[in-house]
């Protein structure tokens, strides 16, 4: 007999083995949807998580596409932790790229030491203005952050798209949908010849360093943990609670906005229409799979950038759709969500003997 | 400029045809909402429903296993998140937006093999009625079964949750599960039944888009009605009445702007296209601003997980 009982307190090592879990199960499943498919799914699993980093260009490629993960989940994880829903840091992305793309394209043709830095401030300024859009909604109009953020993606997306298209399109460009190309000083630079990692992963470095040192040796680290916990405790600690919504959503969008800046100054050095391949909302995941700790952020930014570069070596090799990504994506969070459930229960093997 | 007023009549009948995906998935989502469950999954579960039907049609030929199927394909997907928000008492928020990350992958992945296939026509009422009334015979003739379904649906809901004892229960259950369960009413199945139904009506509201409105499968083919769904049920207040003039209004936006551009207005499209989402945000700072009709009308344990100690 198996019985199911609560646990006294919930079990610290199983909230730090469960992402392993998630993920385990989440190849098992993978495998078998693969199989459905009529692919051989340990062959299609390999070319998904194993050939994507075999060699020095793939695992550039990798660290590449876990940065802009990195940075945003680790703003999102200020958010998540006082209970704060933003789910539109895909469009603090894209606000903060426009803001830091048009700063770049003001400097077109000039060089100096001075320009990238205002170019990523500036990234980081538009991240967080937009942030600040459901934050002030949140905090004076008790309007609901979910869909208010979520909102504003689209409209951000629609906003690059008319000025990609319009009044920013590169003059001599033929048409296409992209601006003119930024100044080599308006560039993040890039780590190593013929490789395309560039500077911006140390933005995501120091974001996980200031992160850890806030969350676990600031008083606002204590106060956001609290407010998590519970509200009314919070209140009746006297937090101020709006001044912290508003502080939580700026800090993840200057995150969002910095992750934008590496997008466009990093290895493509132009505004083009699609800044991102929904990082802001795969961010989300990431925050979760991290458990909001700013070093499991950095350990499950890396696995779910595998799930961006599997995707396109399968569609390459085994003819499977990229959005094949999206469905391990969705279910390392399903696993990982549903084996919370070990968290606060146990299961006790009973003798069946009376 | 003589206007024809049949136009006018088609020009309505278009933004009620927009409008019919909305006001299905808004529908159903209420009923999840007010046993006290958010599922931010519509838009997954929506995508679902519009590559389920659109293949059932293609596969089986028959229109009627294909719109049943999209319902059944939403529902199956649902169950998803029914488990693992009611049995395992998931956060409802991650669990949503997993259950629509996920289903966007899995539509595509299922829809590899029907792309640029064409869709079948399916069939209309009243056809012949048309013509018969000057303006309204093209608002109220010609039009699919789903699309009068669709039009009836707010107020059989609002029946349903005014005037009958399963709708009652299901109010209890969202305002207060704690008591509803000390009547005996078994909150965990009540929510249970909830989620599946709001799933049938999102799958359903997929499967009109992919097999009547735009009768194709194009990847991401929902293309965020699901969330603007989502957003019409905090505007009406829960109210389903309400959702009807929501529903228009959002579609009356999409189908004014291909006017707009037809007619040569000069805004930029990007502007038009925006402007729903805009409006959505707007009118939910407007609703929500006065804080205590909000609490009023929400159902209570909105997005809190009631689990009863063994």
């Amino acid at each position: 007999m198996i019985k199911i009982v609560k646990r006294d307190q919930p079990s610290r090592a199983i909230f730090f083995l469960t992402p392993i879990l998630a993920i385990f199960l989440t190849l098992v499943a993978g495998g078998l949807i693969f199989y459905i498919l009529g692919f051989k799914p340990f062959e299609a699993l390999k070319f998904f998580f194993i050939v994507p980093i075999a060699d020095k260009y793939g695992f550039s490629e990798l660290l590449l596409k876990a940065t802009p993960l990195c940075l945003i989940a680790i703003g999102l994880s200020f958010c998540f932790k006082s209970n704060n829903w933003n789910i539109g840091a895909e469009g603090q992305l894209t606000f903060g790229a426009i803001v830091s793309g048009g700063v770049a394209l003001l400097f077109y043709e000039q060089e100096g030491f001075y320009i990238l830095p205002i170019v990523i401030l500036a990234g980081a300024i538009g991240g967080m203005l937009y942030a600040s859009i459901p934050a002030i909604l949140k905090t004076y109009f008790n309007t609901n952050e979910i869909l208010v953020s979520l909102m504003l993606v689209y409209v951000s997306k629609l906003i690059l798209d008319y000025l990609v298209v319009g009044p920013w399109s590169n003059p001599e460009g033929f048409n296409f949908p992209e601006t003119r190309q930024f100044s080599d000083s308006a560039r993040l630079p890039l780590l190593f010849e013929g490789l395309r990692i560039h500077a911006g992963i140390f933005l995501a470095l120091a974001a996980v360093v200031i992160s850890w040192f806030v969350f676990y040796k600031t008083y606002l680290g204590f106060q956001m943990k609290v407010s998590g916990f519970s509200l009314k405790t919070a209140k009746y600690a006297g937090y101020k609670g709006k001044k912290m919504i508003i502080l939580v959503f700026l800090i993840s969008g200057a995150c969002a906005g910095l992750a934008g800046v590496g997008e466009i100054t990093g290895p493509i050095g132009q505004l083009h229409r699609e800044v991102s391949p929904d990082y802001g909302f795969t961010a989300i995941i990431v925050a979760f799979l991290g458990r909001l700790h700013p070093v499991g952020i950095i350990f499950a930014s890396l696995v779910v950038a595998i799930t961006y570069l599997g995707a396109e070596t399968a569609q390459i090799f085994m003819q499977i759709p990229k959005y094949t990504g999206q469905v391990f994506q969705g279910m390392i969070l399903f696993f990982l969500l549903a084996s919370d459930y070990l968290l606060f229960f146990k299961f006790k093997f009973i003798s069946s003997k009376k | 400029m003589i206007i024809d007023i049949n136009f006018i009549g088609l020009i309505i009948a278009s933004i009620m045809a927009s409008a019919v995906p909305l006001i299905l998935a808004s529908c159903g989502e209420l009923i999840t909402e007010r046993s006290g469950v958010l599922n931010l999954g519509v838009e997954g579960m929506m995508i679902i429903g519009a590559i389920s039907g659109f293949a059932l049609m293609t596969v089986t030929g028959s229109l009627i296993i294909a719109v049943f199927g999209a319902m059944l394909a939403g529902v199956l997907i649902s169950t998803i998140f029914a488990f693992l928000t009611q049995t395992l008492i998931t956060n409802h928020v991650a669990t949503g937006l997993a259950l629509t990350i996920f289903g966007i992958g899995i539509s595509a992945m299922i829809g590899k093999n029907f792309v640029g296939i064409p869709g079948k026509e399916f069939p209309v009422l009243f056809e012949g009625l048309k013509d018969t009334i000057p303006l309204l015979g093209p608002i109220l003739f010609g039009h699919s079964i789903v699309f009068y379904f669709a039009f009836a649906l707010p107020f059989i809901t609002s029946y349903f949750l005014k005037k009958t004892k399963i709708g009652l229960i299901v109010r209890a259950v969202g305002d207060s599960p704690e008591s509803a369960s000390n009547q005996g009413i078994n909150v965990r199945l009540v929510r249970y039944a909830c989620i599946l139904y709001g799933g049938s009506m999102s799958g359903l509201a997929g499967a009109y888009l992919s097999m009547i409105y735009t009768p194709q499968w194009i990847e991401n083919m929902t293309g965020g009605r699901g969330w603007i769904a989502l957003a019409l049920v905090v505007f009406s207040t829960w109210n389903p009445i309400k959702i009807l003039i929501g529903a228009m209004i959002f579609g009356g936006l999409t189908i004014i702007q291909f006017h707009m551009q037809a007619i040569g207005v000069r805004i930029p499209v990007q502007f038009l296209t925006a402007l729903p989402y805009i409006v959505t945000i707007v009118v939910l700072v407007v609703i929500s601003r006065d804080s205590r009709k909000i609490r009023l009308s929400t159902p209570s344990s909105l997005g809190k997980s009631f689990h009863k100690d063994n």
